[in-house]
């Protein structure tokens, strides 16, 4: 995960799901889905406002597993894309 | 719901005493739900064991099932076990049936007393959710916090009596798995059952607020959740490597081949031999007659020849047990994914893939577990190219009796070892581009989400496992006991019909034989005769009949018993037509059950009939193909 630089504006920066590394963690900002699709994801815990956390991943990086709300949920590549997420700014940076 | 609201009232009012039937009524109903992997199958058979039944919802493709649980004081408990589902928002056909049961629509079945929701309670905030339909129902509801084993040892802990109050409901901690706390479910179904009294419900269309309401009911009830499970994280390490999973991958399957045609080669053995030892000390007790003949090469060798096959498909099924049980399976499926998505499928469809090499009818079973339906269709209509285990006694005749056994890579691979992978290769290859095919075409399906749970690792109970094999003993004894069992004795009497002079006719002019003759020309230009056409009819009923017909036709024909069924084949089929039979069995769907089964999970005729059609012609033009290339 890369971040342009520090001057970037205050503002999180934006991205989605397919962005995060393993051990990377973000919070979950919307889910650019029909309906049913994003009811189903919200279900399964990925509610906007929660962290999720990248885990590991088929050979590839796709699909990967993803932690959220207490059980781990693998998406393949093109739904991780749909969703956004904000991700904190790192202390390090 | 509406006929609950105006007796909800009052069954607060009378302290929730709820009149039971008397003793002579049919025994009272409860409804067991919750989310996938909570669990609930385990809980099932801890409470029911092997007083169970599976069947069909009708008109859906639904799995109904049901089991008696006994109380203490003798009294049975009828237990219907629903579809593991997050919400009651009946959308998908899982969802509809469940809300349907819960409710008393369905006709069918009797609208249950109570509920058991059973959660898994090291996931317990995101469980509850499933919590607030489900009370809202205003039905009797015990709320089951399962795998209070893992919450203890992760570190986990609540608060039962405060969340109790929460819910309004009675509260159970228990471990499915080691048998423990299952007390309180039993004192829950003989006593008075209350309905509940919620503190307070979100609104259920709204998922976030649902969620809210669960962590409140969470904090209230000082839930601790655990911490993450640390040999779960372990065996993802190295299961999910990018170098290391993938060889774990091909080491099961590898596995799951080896079990199948070594380890159960003695059981298989074991049995022939018994059937053949036993078959022999009848037929000497009786004597010769018409009666004898009829109990030994119809029903003894008929159905024995089925029968010993039985190890095989138990060892394989033992094996999807454990790797589903122990939570490998949804790894496999994610290593798989990238592979089937070439194929326009998804990793989900690879697990009923692997289980039809064992049986098309469990594979169509499985494959309940894709959501989307074009996928799941598909995967349906490519599952019996999979080489099933009842093809396994034709090759293995076939084989053997045309393939000389030299080696081909020094001691690792023989001739006939690498004729059996190469059909194993060749179903495989017509799966994959028939698949490409319908996913190109008639199933070709908008992208929807691929979802996929992963459980933690668990060890497999021996109890479950152990039901598991009992139940596809059951449906595969019953299959030789009545399709089999069947299909050997008409054919016999076939065979035997019309009498000449009080003495059966030869089986040339017999009944069976005439048929036989009559589909000669449709079938010589595949290089089979008439007998061979008895063994293809036969077989449509199930594949492996076809071993059992050509021995009972060879054997009443005592010019060519003598050297046994192998050199019989010898004598009447080429090379080339040897090799036409095996394509032929590689590509048809010649089995009663998959058909019935495929009818039943696509709602009608229209996917059967073009499944037989199609497989039907493949296996007609690969045979003529095979004849002419090398007869």
């Amino acid at each position: 995960m890369q971040l342009s630089g520090n001057s970037a504006p205050a503002k999180n920066f934006e991205a989605t799901l397919v962005d995060l590394r393993r051990g990377d963690a973000a919070v979950l900002d919307s889910i650019d889905l029909p309906g049913d699709d994003a009811r189903r994801l919200m279900e399964l815990g990925f509610l906007p406002g929660t962290t999720v956390t990248a885990g590991f991943s088929a050979p590839g990086g796709d699909p990967r597993v993803f932690q959220v709300d207490g059980s781990e949920v693998a998406l393949r590549r093109e739904t991780a894309r749909k969703l956004k997420v904000r991700i904190p700014k790192l202390p390090r940076a | 719901m509406s006929q609950c609201s105006d007796c909800r009232s009052c069954g607060n009012a009378a302290a929730a005493v709820i009149e039971f039937p008397g003793s002579a009524a049919a025994p009272k109903t409860v409804a067991l739900i919750g989310p996938p992997n909570s669990g609930k199958t385990t809980l099932f058979n801890r409470l029911t064991g092997l007083r169970q039944k599976v069947a069909n919802f009708p008109g859906v493709t639904v799995e109904q099932h049901t089991g008696v649980a006994e109380l203490a004081d003798g009294r049975a408990v009828r237990i219907i076990d629903l579809p593991g589902i997050y919400s009651l928002e009946a959308r998908s056909e899982d969802e509809q049936v469940a809300f349907d049961v819960l409710t008393g629509k369905r006709e069918d079945t009797p609208k249950p007393e109570a509920i058991l929701l059973v959660l898994d309670s090291t996931n317990l905030q995101r469980h509850l959710m499933l919590a607030a339909p489900i009370l809202a129902l205003g039905l009797p509801t015990l709320v089951i916090l399962n795998m209070a084993d893992d919450l203890r040892n992760r570190g986990g802990r609540l608060d039962l009596k405060a969340l109790a109050v929460q819910l309004g409901a009675p509260v159970a901690l228990v471990s499915a798995r080691a048998g423990q706390g299952l007390d309180q479910i039993f004192d829950f179904l003989a006593g008075a059952m209350p309905k509940p009294a919620p503190k307070q419900l979100p609104v259920l269309q709204d998922v976030p607020k649902c969620r809210q309401w669960a962590g409140q009911v969470g904090s209230q009830a000082k839930y601790r959740p655990p911490v993450a499970p640390k040999w779960t994280r372990r065996l993802d390490s190295v299961l999910l490597h990018s170098v290391g999973g993938p060889l774990v991958f091909a080491a099961v399957v590898v596995l799951v081949f080896q079990t199948m045609f070594t380890y159960a080669t003695p059981l298989h053995d074991g049995l022939q031999w018994m059937f053949d030892v036993s078959g022999g000390w009848v037929q000497k007790a009786l004597g010769h007659s018409l009666l004898t003949s009829l109990l030994i090469d119809g029903v003894w060798k008929g159905v024995g020849s089925v029968i010993v096959f039985l190890p095989q498909v138990l060892l394989l099924f033992l094996f999807i047990g454990i790797l589903e049980d122990s939570g490998y399976l949804a790894r496999a499926a994610l290593i798989a994914d990238r592979t089937m998505a070439k194929v326009g499928l998804q990793g989900k469809s690879f697990i009923p893939l692997l289980s039809a090499y064992a049986c098309a009818v469990p594979a169509i079973l499985a494959t309940r577990t894709i959501e989307n339906k074009r996928d799941r269709f598909a995967t349906i209509l490519i599952a019996p190219f999979m080489t099933c285990s009842a093809r396994l006694p034709v090759y293995t005749l076939i084989i053997a009796a045309f393939i000389p056994n030299r080696h081909l890579l020094g001691a690792f691979l023989s001739t006939q070892t690498a004729a059996m992978l190469g059909l194993y290769i060749l179903g495989f290859l017509a799966a994959v581009v028939t698949a490409r095919i319908l996913k190109s075409s008639i199933l070709k399906s908008g992208r929807t989400p691929f979802l996929l749970e992963m459980p933690s690792y668990r060890w497999p109970t021996v109890q479950s496992l152990g039901l598991r094999l009992v139940d596809r003993s059951v449906v595969f004894l019953r299959r030789a006991g009545t399709v089999i069992l069947l299909v050997t004795v008409v054919l016999w009497v076939l065979a035997h019909v019309p009498f000449v002079n009080g003495q059966p006719a030869p089986i040339e002019t017999s009944v069976a034989g005439t048929i036989g003759h009559a589909i000669e020309p449709v079938i010589k230009p595949l290089g089979f005769n008439w007998k061979i056409g008895i063994g293809l009819i036969t077989s449509l009923a199930a594949r492996e009949t076809i071993v059992s017909t050509l021995g009972s036709i060879y054997g009443m024909d005592a010019e060519s018993n003598a050297g046994g069924l192998q050199a019989a084949l010898q004598h009447d089929l080429t090379r080339g037509g040897a090799v036409a039979l095996l394509v032929f069995f590689a590509f048809a769907m010649q089995c009663i059950s998959t058909i019935a089964v495929v009818r039943r999970e696509t709602g009608g005729w229209k996917w059967p009939a073009l499944q037989f059609a199609y497989m039907g012609f493949l296996a007609y033009a690969g045979a003529f193909v095979a004849f002419h290339l090398l007869g």
